[in-house]
């Protein structure tokens, strides 16, 4: 058994590529080396900036011989056919061999294919590994052709056993493979020789290489709590930074330094934000009072000053960094102050799309959307409003075109600048959420109000410009927004009609395409003035809105079955409970399913379902083939044994327990009653012959059964159900 | 590694890159004569990148960025600046170790501070031209650009240039451990006329910010965007062949000024305030296809043809 060693030694790799070129790298050799027929036991990956490494370990010397027969023509086929085959298998007629095959003689080739060597196999793959690497983004340099992701400097490939190790004879663009590689860029650039995997890691680390990106990163973080903990202080979790930092440095060393005094005061989610983004500093908190106060800066060397320069100048940075963020919030809360409305002025200047008008528009639609919608979440309309007319002016903050991820953040610290209340400041922070299915969601009236107007106010717009989702398209996020919408509905028990919504909101948007494309009139005075004006004179079709309204609540209902599935709940007792009407209550409707797939798991509930199949089987084929509804209602004086008695007793007695039920919308309740007839229609079903003779009997029992159909109908339709 | 000495003024650092690169075999070239908004502009960089002719070059470029004016406030931004250019063709194999030379060179001691290559791709959309490579930090500070060519002017750069582009007054600040760049010493400050970059440059910071933000004649900017778009296409449009001399002269270059002088245009119109968001693409199309053109041009003449070598 042999072990293999590659390391691809490059100039330095973007860090957020070297976790997936690891696995790449990984993938395409072994793949390569088992399609060869090669087997191995164990394989690892590494990477440092500076190289992808990787290790195979128990490979098989050589790969299994192959031995492979192939039928061709028959000895007496024309010659074209006798050379395809010859062509193909690269043979010569002497080599083939003639055998009896039924009737005729055919030729056969056996094409022996013996065992190869390791080393002639990894070559290759490894070039066509190389050849294929799937960067994102690859490059040329020098007058070569090869493309990596960097320039490419050496390749180190060995293949040895307890007995050595020799160097894999290769080469790729003039770049040969051999057995050396380089220590740190700085601390110790030689080149040296290595013999093993074991070897390898040795020497780097005595060369001041940290091999194992999970090794650095919890290097950092140890060594960053450490420092922090010392000084009474605690490191801000951020593991997308650490993973950052550790493919930046291959011998991390980490740096802590306070935040000058004159910067402690701004907000802790801009020094966080503006420290992380521009330099990729950790975040460093007084527990005690929760300010950000120091951070961490991870180095790539040891220095004979302990690091005093780098911190040094680290901090310089820092310092004109964080003045500049000063300066933009010091501007900013110069106009929050003055009430915002310069900005709110400002973003009549924006274009939000070029269909739908600009984003001052917008936060028109969505703050009568608010005031609308506020009732329905016990929110107070005027505070609804406000809060979203002042929402978005964030976006024009200096602060916020220097950070957008900062959007919303910022505007409550603006809000309350402002004078605003807690709520509606709140609101300016939560209404972009909930935005990724972690993300969680908003509960403050206020903030509920705004969150759902502004979500349903872009899915309406989109579809009134028909920029639906299509396929994976979906550029707007338009999905993420109707799961948004679902996610505050449920999450907050809000009780509306849905569909009534929409409909405002497509109304607003329908004005406002309309109102765009108006302005492009090329008589100037056919212009419209204002959207309000222009709205207030319109026409619009209702009819062609209805449609859309109908198509976006299937696209609401789509969304909804997909994150009820993710809840575990089966895709037809939600269609089961979509049918019944009141289905843009989407409280309800996931109340009513939750309960049904409840129902349905209990034995009560299987064996009801079974019963109420029957019955509505018989009596679906009985009207298909009488051509009449069984709906007259059915007559106890009619019927003739116990168990047809028995049902009218329980049916009635369901009835009186159902629809109050259903009226207090408790629908276990009345699944429960539902689940009395089980035992009556069984019943029934055993002792009762429907299609009797006396015409009379047969349609009273017909009638009978669509009385438990209307009976079941009226908590969920059960005929979608399947089973 | 020679002992490093600390420079004592901005100058001396130009006077070190100017040194070095020229030991290391680049022709020391001046400043291009026009108004750009980076070294890249430079013929010597864009033109020369293209074709396969050797090609080593270092200049210093006068750069202008009509929105960054501060009316000379600001400690770290201008609107008129310096970059330090080098473009070589192929890029060598040790260019990395080479520009880490450059910083020893002008008093960073690599064993005292840390230097560190960060992902940063290069693109110019005014110029149809991207690249890979890094921003190259000192201690947390993007010190220079270090970029692969792959494309310029729409063209694959076979071979492949390397460009290296040093911000020069921050590079010089940290380096001479200044905090606002008007207090820089220009040159040696034991001078007998001592010169801070504020001496020559806080006036005119003032009256270009005052001239980009509010003087600048917008209409007559427009029209002489619009008329150097038009002579870039009329020079482009020449027959090679010219009858005065008799040979065979393609006016590449001068095309090029023009596509230059629409670049400035549109960075002052900008300024101003007067182009839209929309409009704004529109604009760097407009130059982006000047750009391509005087591309195309270059590559059918003598210095940017790609000759098969004779083997």
């Amino acid at each position: 058994m042999s072990d293999l060693l590659i390391e691809l030694f490059s100039e330095e790799i973007p860090a957020r590529m070297q976790a997936a070129a690891r696995e790449s790298l990984k993938k395409l050799v072994t793949d390569g080396l088992v399609e060869a027929g090669l087997t191995y036991e164990g394989a690892g990956a590494f990477s440092t900036p500076r190289r992808l490494v990787l290790t195979v370990q128990g490979l098989t010397p050589e790969s299994r011989p192959v031995r492979e027969e192939r039928k061709g023509p028959r000895t007496d086929a024309p010659q074209a056919a006798l050379e395809g085959f010859l062509r193909s298998t690269g043979l010569t007629l002497d080599q083939l061999e003639k055998r009896a095959d039924k009737k005729a003689e055919v030729f056969f080739a056996v094409i022996e294919k013996p065992g190869r060597k390791a080393a002639e196999i990894v070559a290759e793959v490894l070039e066509r590994s190389i050849r294929n690497f799937p960067w994102a983004k690859s490059m040329r340099w020098g007058s070569g052709n090869l493309r990596w992701v960097r320039p490419l400097h050496s390749i180190l490939c060995l293949l040895g056993d307890e007995g050595g190790a020799e160097v894999v004879p290769m080469s790729i663009d003039g770049i040969e493979a051999g057995n050396t590689t380089a220590g740190h860029r700085f601390m110790a650039p030689a080149r040296f020789a290595v013999t093993s995997f074991d070897d390898y890691a040795a020497k780097l680390r005595r060369a001041f290489v940290m091999l194992d990106s999970a090794e650095r990163e919890a290097h950092i973080w140890n060594d960053a709590q450490n420092q922090a903990f010392a000084r009474g202080l605690e490191v801000v979790p951020d593991a997308g930074l650490l993973a950052e930092v550790a493919g930046l440095v291959e011998w991390p060393v980490v740096l802590m330094g306070a935040i000058g005094a004159e910067f402690l005061h701004l907000p802790p989610e801009v020094l966080q934000t503006s420290m992380r983004e521009h330099q990729k500093f950790f975040s460093v908190r007084n527990p005690k009072s929760g300010r950000i106060e120091g951070f961490v800066t991870v180095a790539n060397r040891e220095t004979a000053d302990q690091g005093a320069t780098i911190l040094k100048g680290n901090l310089k940075v820092l310092s004109a960094r964080l003045s500049d963020a000063r300066f933009f919030w010091e501007n900013d809360l110069r106009v929050a102050k003055a009430g915002m409305t310069d900005w709110a002025e400002g973003l009549k200047a924006v274009t939000f799309h070029n269909k739908l008008g600009s984003q001052a528009d917008r936060i028109a639609r969505i703050a009568a959307l608010a005031r609308e919608i506020a009732p329905l979440v016990g929110a107070d309309p005027d505070q609804a409003e406000r809060a979203a007319k002042l929402a978005k002016l964030d976006l024009r903050s200096a602060m916020v075109g220097e950070f957008p991820e900062l959007q919303g953040t910022m505007g409550r610290y603006y809000a309350l600048e402002a004078g605003e209340t807690d709520a509606i400041a709140n609101a300016a922070r939560d209404h972009y959420s909930p935005l990724g299915p972690s993300d969680a969601v908003p509960t403050e009236p206020v903030s509920v109000a705004v969150a759902l107007a502004d979500k349903i106010d872009t899915l309406t717009g989109f579809w009134a410009i028909e920029e639906k989702p299509t396929g994976s398209k979906d550029p707007f996020a338009l999905r993420r927004a109707a799961l948004g919408v679902i996610r505050l509905v449920l999450g907050n028990g809000v009780r509306c009609n849905i569909g009534q919504i929409i409909q405002s909101g497509l109304v607003s948007n329908e004005i406002a395409r309309r109102f765009v494309e108006a302005l492009e009139r090329p008589n100037v005075l056919a212009r419209p003035v204002s959207v309000e004006a222009f709205g207030a004179e319109l026409q619009l079709d209702l009819t062609a809105l209805g449609e859309k309204r109908q198509d976006l609540l299937a696209f609401f209902h789509d969304r909804l079955k997909v994150f009820l599935r993710d809840q575990g709940i089966r895709h037809d007792v939600i269609d089961a409970c979509l049918a019944m009407p009141g289905n843009d209550d989407l409280t309800l409707l996931v109340k009513r399913a939750e309960a049904l797939q409840a129902f349905l798991g209990s034995d009560d509930g299987t064996n009801l379902l079974q019963g109420f199949k029957r019955a509505n089987n018989i009596l679906t084929q009985a009207e298909q083939k009488d051509g009449v509804e069984y709906s007259f209602g059915a007559d106890p004086k009619f019927a003739e044994t116990d168990e047809e008695r028995a049902l009218f007793a329980a049916l009635d007695a369901g009835d009186a327990a159902i629809k109050p039920a259903m009226a207090r919308e408790d629908f276990a309740a009345a699944m429960a009653a539902m689940a009395q007839l089980r035992a009556p229609i069984d019943a029934f079903f055993t002792a009762v012959q429907i299609n009797t003779d006396n015409a009379i009997v047969r349609r009273n029992r017909l009638n009978l059964l669509h009385r438990i159909r209307a009976l079941v109908a009226q908590v969920a339709d059960l005929t979608r159900v399947e089973g | 590694m020679t002992a490093v000495t600390t420079p004592r003024s901005f100058q001396e650092i130009i006077l070190r890159l100017m040194n070095y690169w020229g030991e290391r075999g680049c022709a020391v070239l001046q400043p291009y004569d026009m108004e750009v908004g980076a070294g890249t502009f430079h013929p010597a960089t864009t033109l020369r990148s293209l074709g396969n002719k050797p090609w080593a070059a270092a200049y210093v470029q006068p750069s202008r960025r009509p929105t960054d004016g501060r009316y000379g406030e600001n400690p770290n931004r201008l609107q008129h600046y310096y970059q330090y250019q080098v473009l070589i063709k192929p890029s060598p194999p040790d260019l990395q170790d080479l520009y880490l030379g450059s910083l020893q060179a002008i008093g960073i001691d690599t064993s005292l501070h840390d230097i560190r290559f960060v992902e940063d791709d290069w693109e110019s959309p005014t110029l149809g031209a991207w690249g890979l490579g890094w921003e190259v930090w000192c201690d947390g500070m993007e010190v220079s650009q270090f970029t692969y060519f792959q494309q310029v002017g729409g063209h694959d750069c076979r071979p492949v240039s390397g460009e290296l582009t040093y911000g020069l007054e921050r590079l010089a600040m940290y380096v001479l451990g200044i905090d606002h760049v008007m207090d820089m010493p220009f040159n040696d400050p034991a001078s007998p006329i001592p010169l801070k970059y504020g001496d020559i440059f806080r006036q005119t910071e003032e009256e270009y910010s005052r001239h980009n933000f509010d003087g600048a004649d917008t209409e007559k900017l427009f029209r002489n965007f619009a008329e150097a778009e038009a002579e870039c296409e009329r020079l482009l449009a020449f027959d090679p062949q010219d009858p005065s001399s008799g040979k065979r002269i393609i006016m590449a270059h001068p095309a090029y000024d023009q596509c230059i002088k629409a670049s400035h245009l549109f960075n002052l119109l900008d300024a101003r305030g007067v182009i839209s968001v929309t409009e704004r693409q529109a604009y760097i199309g407009r130059v982006r296809a000047l750009a391509k053109k005087c591309a195309d041009a270059f590559v059918q003449t003598e210095a940017g043809a790609s000759v098969e070598a004779v083997s």
